[in-house]
């Protein structure tokens, strides 16, 4: 293992190949899972007794949620490897990985918001668990925005990242605001210290939609991280060689 | 130690720093984070006089009563500790039931009646089928029977 060199994956030029390689499978896998999760959640699934077919919502709602906050914490852990180690490539995933999770948040924000007119009779209260997501979106905004704003790239990384690293403090505070304080939105049916507290069918079809999710994720972050690579390396030997190749 | 081993625990540490700050602060202010206050909380006169607030529990059951113009509503919030008598005029949601959770936003007025400006409600993390449901109510009335209530 120690003979293994990690370095040699950090290297954009290796990178790019592989990369290019492993995205038609993500989005494959990612495609038939959804439809697969779409089907068991939309026609397998039974009406739930308090909520009827409003509840179908959980099948969307809930793995962006999740994936709002999954991604937020690696591009956290790429930022904060990027600060450490000065590796080009941690930063460039870090600003790939930033576009999705945002679409994650909104969805979350949206579709909650589609739900929670006809089941609280709201579209938007400021409890602890909307607010808290909402700064999420806030934060994705705020990383895209002061990287776009600054010229050069290296330091436009090192402030992206910076806002990253603190706005990871909130990822915590989003999942545990429905235990810590009174809130409107309703505690996790799915954690890890208890059994889930749904039917056995609702939760299979919501986590192959979580899957198929993190596989969509996955596969947007590469290309948008393979798209980041050949901007920032146009003038380097191996991105001429690779264009004359093909030319 | 390698300068990047010392970066990586700087930074760790920056983030531990910034959790416990963040931690102390939200402690502060953890009573205005509270979104609702329970019945006991009012009767114990902590929620605020002065200005609006929400009161959250459960329907109390039997206590919903609609007036015939079709949009008032007289119910109780409970907590199984303390209710409070709640006026409402307007549309109650769909998932507005006795013995259901409930969040309402409004002010006592002196007869300490909790006059409502607006209803929501907050329902809980189980999803099941019809027919679970009705499946589970019918065993916990069979136990209520079988151990009689001391």
């Amino acid at each position: 293992m120690s003979n293994f060199n990690w370095y040699k994956y950090s290297s954009p030029a290796t990178f790019y190949g592989l990369a290019g390689k492993m995205i038609p499978w993500f989005y494959g896998v990612a495609a038939l899972l959804c439809v697969a999760g779409l089907y068991l959640g939309l026609f397998l699934a039974p009406t739930d007794f308090q909520q009827s077919d409003a509840y179908r919502i959980i099948f969307i709602h809930v793995p962006a949620a999740w994936m709002a906050m999954v991604i937020y914490v690696v591009m956290a852990c790429w930022a904060a490897l990027g600060l450490a180690f000065n590796t080009r490539l941690s930063f460039m995933m870090a600003s790939a990985l930033a576009p999705t999770g945002a679409l994650m948040t909104f969805i979350s924000l949206w579709t909650g918001a589609l739900w929670g007119k006809p089941t609280w009779g709201a579209w938007w209260v400021w409890d602890a668990r909307l607010t808290s997501e909402l700064i999420l979106f806030f934060l994705y905004l705020g990383f895209m925005a002061l990287q776009a704003a600054i010229d050069d790239p290296r330091r436009a990384d090192r402030a992206g990242a910076l806002i990253a690293l603190v706005g990871v403090v909130n990822v915590p505070i989003i999942y545990f605001s429905v235990r810590w304080w009174n809130t409107l939105h309703q505690g996790a049916s799915v954690s890890v210290t208890k059994s889930p507290s749904m039917a056995a069918i609702m939760l299979a079809g919501m986590l192959v939609m979580a899957l198929a999710a993190w596989m969509y994720a996955i596969a947007a972050a590469l290309s948008r991280a393979r798209s980041i690579i050949l901007e920032r390396e146009k003038n380097s030997q191996w991105v001429a060689q690779m264009v004359e190749g093909e030319a | 130690m390698k300068l990047r081993h010392k970066k990586l625990i700087l930074v760790a540490l920056a983030v531990i720093a910034l959790g416990v700050v963040a931690a102390l602060v939200l402690n502060a202010f953890r009573s205005n984070l509270v979104f609702f206050f329970s019945p006991t909380q009012v009767v114990k006169g902590e929620a605020p006089r002065d200005r609006s607030f929400r009161v959250g529990g459960l329907v109390e059951k039997g206590s919903l009563v609609r007036e015939k113009d079709g949009v008032t509503a007289h119910f109780r919030v409970t907590d199984t500790l303390q209710t409070i008598a709640v006026d409402y005029t307007g549309l109650l949601p769909d998932l507005f039931k006795e013995g259901k959770g409930v969040v309402t936003e409004g002010r006592l007025n002196d007869r300490g009646v909790f006059v409502a400006t607006q209803v929501l409600a907050k329902h809980d993390e189980n999803y099941m089928p019809p027919e679970a449901a009705s499946a589970l109510e019918q065993a916990q009335k069979a136990q209520k029977t079988l151990v009689a209530p001391k």
